[in-house]
């Protein structure tokens, strides 16, 4: 049984200019210990999908799908009581702005606390010594200290360790990543992605990592999803698709990998989707 | 943190002077004087006007006058009344615990009502109960109090004869004030009945002084709450599978306070203004309807001193309450 199994994920949101169709028939699947990667463009609905999984979208949205089951119960017919047991224990998700993220009126401390209160039953005591734990684990220097810093007081990289830490604080079965390092500095992305894949490895949890980066891709995945306006063009594991890709956006996005540069400028996705149409209007007689 | 407090405390110098200007120059634009006004329909004597005039000291040159009112300030003297001819100090200090009691009942009738309000007005957004919450508001808010408090005494006093119309208790009760806070004093009193009194007195006005507070503390904490709604670690408080209550109670609430709690702080210079109306409504023996007397009476020391008081609590309280959002607010705390 899959950890996390989804086919055909429609998400439509109600917007002022009427409905939109942000998802349109994607499909999903995450096996226990394995790190699948979403790419494609901005707006090819990777966050959508993955907060219509933890149930976080707003009430405009609509969501609909075959199956969205997570250990084999489906996500979409448990009570909502339910559900919040498995959302922040069994998945888990960290953002793409860590400082926004954070709640500015409480310490990180306190932060840290309020999901192992929520999910373990926890002694006081032994809560405060996890917490100190968890900061070690993730890598924040001096953590004694840092329990009763505000987030305003860390910088960028550090914040998305702490995010890391309350997102892994309950051993989650999956970690779900949205564009973790994209408003980080070039040398902390490394970091934190060496961090992500430690703890994926240590721990066997499965990890969704939703990105631009192929180069990340090809550092971290074992599957991977290309999404493209909602749709799903392409889904194979890594090497499959580094080697051998099957549909021309797929294909863009790999060709706007610095290495495979040519010529005096990198080539761009949306030289691709010139060339796309062009493969359209080729297929059609 | 200490350099904006000694930069609020400088900042209050010349705020100071500016009202003693206002408090000094008011009461003396308006026409007639005091001695005029005590001598009555019965009239005066030119000569012994003149004698009267000399004596309170109203015939020196008007710069002299404010000079010495200044002087006596530094020394924290804020003259005699001209009707009473008591200290004008004594009579504030006399009277004020009402103001407070019944602006304390306002405010946090306002705030207990207001907050809960706003809340439920965000998080239910555009929902027939958001609307309502939100249009009652606003006639609360448009609404002229000495009209409001009229109605109500109409209703409430009239017919249905739940509430007295007048006064702070019964005349029936007479009990010795520690506090000066009617409510608490006839509790120590331990006569019976006495307390229900109180309660009965204050009720009214204390709706009536409210309602404006109430209206803009609920609109204040409805939007303020919509945006942080928005953010993105309310998304990550649900993200950890917390309640709504939590989420919504604790999270957003605790940022959505920081601007609420400086509309609470205005609201006192609107309680304050507020009360003198209610009180003349309600003859309720506070400051405000001292104030009122006292200007009809031109009893330039009781308003001059009067208004620089009021004045000073309304720059206390907004002092405090920029000190308590440093406190709720650590981005500021730490900066
Ligand atoms: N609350 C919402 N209301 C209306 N439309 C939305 C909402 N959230 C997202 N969308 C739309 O859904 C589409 C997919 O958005 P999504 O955030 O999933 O993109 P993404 O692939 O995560 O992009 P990025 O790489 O920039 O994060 C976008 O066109 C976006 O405008
Ligand atoms: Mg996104």
């Amino acid at each position: 049984m899959a950890l996390l199994e989804i086919r055909n994920l429609r998400v439509e949101f109600d917007t002022a200019a009427g409905p939109f169709r942000a998802l349109d028939g994607v499909d999903y699947t995450v096996e226990g210990g394995e790190v699948l990667a979403i790419v494609g463009e901005s707006g090819s609905g990777k966050s959508v999908a993955m907060l219509a999984v933890m149930g976080l979208l707003p009430e405009s949205a609509t969501v609909s799908a075959d199956l969205m089951a997570f250990e084999g119960i489906d996500l979409r017919t448990m009570p909502a009581a339910e559900r919040r047991k498995v959302i922040g224990k069994d998945i888990a998700m960290i953002f793409q702005e860590p400082i926004a993220s954070l709640n500015p009126c409480f310490t990180i401390g306190f932060q840290l606390d309020e999901v192992l209160k929520a999910h373990t039953s926890l002694s006081r005591k032994a809560r405060k010594d996890r917490v100190i734990e968890l900061l070690e684990s993730v890598g924040i220097p001096d953590p004694l200290r840092r329990v009763s810093a505000f987030p305003h007081q860390m910088s960028g990289g550090q914040c998305q360790r702490v995010m890391i830490a309350i997102a892994t604080a309950c051993e989650p079965k999956l970690l779900i990543a949205d564009e973790p390092t994209t408003a980080l500095d070039v040398t902390i992305q490394k970091q934190i992605l060496d961090l992500l894949t430690d703890m994926q490895r240590d721990t066997g949890m499965g990890l969704i990592m939703i990105t631009h980066d192929m180069g990340v891709v090809a550092e971290t995945a074992d599957r991977v999803v290309v999404q493209y306006k909602g749709k799903q063009m392409e889904t194979a594991d890594v090497l499959t698709l580094f080697e051998n890709p099957s549909h021309p956006y797929t294909k863009a996005l790999l060709s706007a990998l610095p290495e495979n540069a040519t010529g005096d400028r990198l080539p761009t996705v949306a030289d691709y989707e010139a060339m796309m149409q062009a493969d359209v209007r080729e297929v059609q007689p | 943190m200490f350099r904006f407090l000694i930069g609020r405390l400088a900042l209050l110098v010349p705020t100071f002077l500016g009202v003693t200007i206002v408090a000094f120059g008011f009461i003396r634009l308006l026409p007639g004087d005091p001695v005029l006004l005590l001598a009555g329909e019965r009239g005066i004597t030119e000569e012994r006007y003149n004698q009267l005039m000399e004596q309170f000291g109203f015939s020196r040159p008007i710069w002299e006058q404010y000079f010495d009112y200044l002087v006596g300030l530094l020394q924290g003297d804020l003259g005699i009344s001209i009707v009473t001819k008591k200290p004008v100090v004594t009579e504030f200090f006399t009277l004020f615990p009402a103001t407070a009691e019944l602006a304390l009942c306002a405010i946090i009738l306002a705030v207990a009502i207001g907050i809960p309000a706003g809340i439920l007005a965000a998080v239910k957004r555009g929902s027939f109960f958001d609307q309502t919450i939100m249009g009652t508001a606003l006639i609360g808010y448009s609404m002229p109090i000495f009209w409001w408090g009229l109605l109500l005494i109409i209703l409430f006093s009239g017919i249905l004869q739940w509430t007295p119309v007048s006064g702070r208790i019964s005349l029936m009760f007479y009990f010795p004030q520690p506090t000066g806070f009617m409510l608490i004093d006839s509790l120590l009193s331990g006569q019976k009945g006495a307390f229900t009194s109180a309660v009965r007195h204050l009720i009214l006005p204390a709706i009536v002084l409210a309602t404006i507070p109430l209206a803009v503390i609920a609109r204040q904490t409805r939007s303020a709450m919509l945006e942080v709604l928005g953010e993105d670690y309310v998304r990550t408080a649900r993200a950890k599978g917390l309640t709504p209550f939590r989420v919504v109670g604790m999270h957003a609430l605790r940022n959505a306070l920081i601007p609420v709690i400086t509309t609470i702080g205005l609201q006192v210079g609107v309680l304050l203004a507020g009360a003198i109306l209610t009180e003349t409504i309600f003859s309720w023996p506070g400051i405000g309807k001292w104030m009122v007397d006292s200007i009809a009476r031109r009893d330039y020391p009781v308003v001059q001193g009067g208004l620089l008081m009021i004045a000073a609590i309304v720059m206390v309280v907004n002092l405090t309450v920029d000190l308590l959002y440093g406190l709720v607010n650590p981005r500021i705390r730490h900066n």
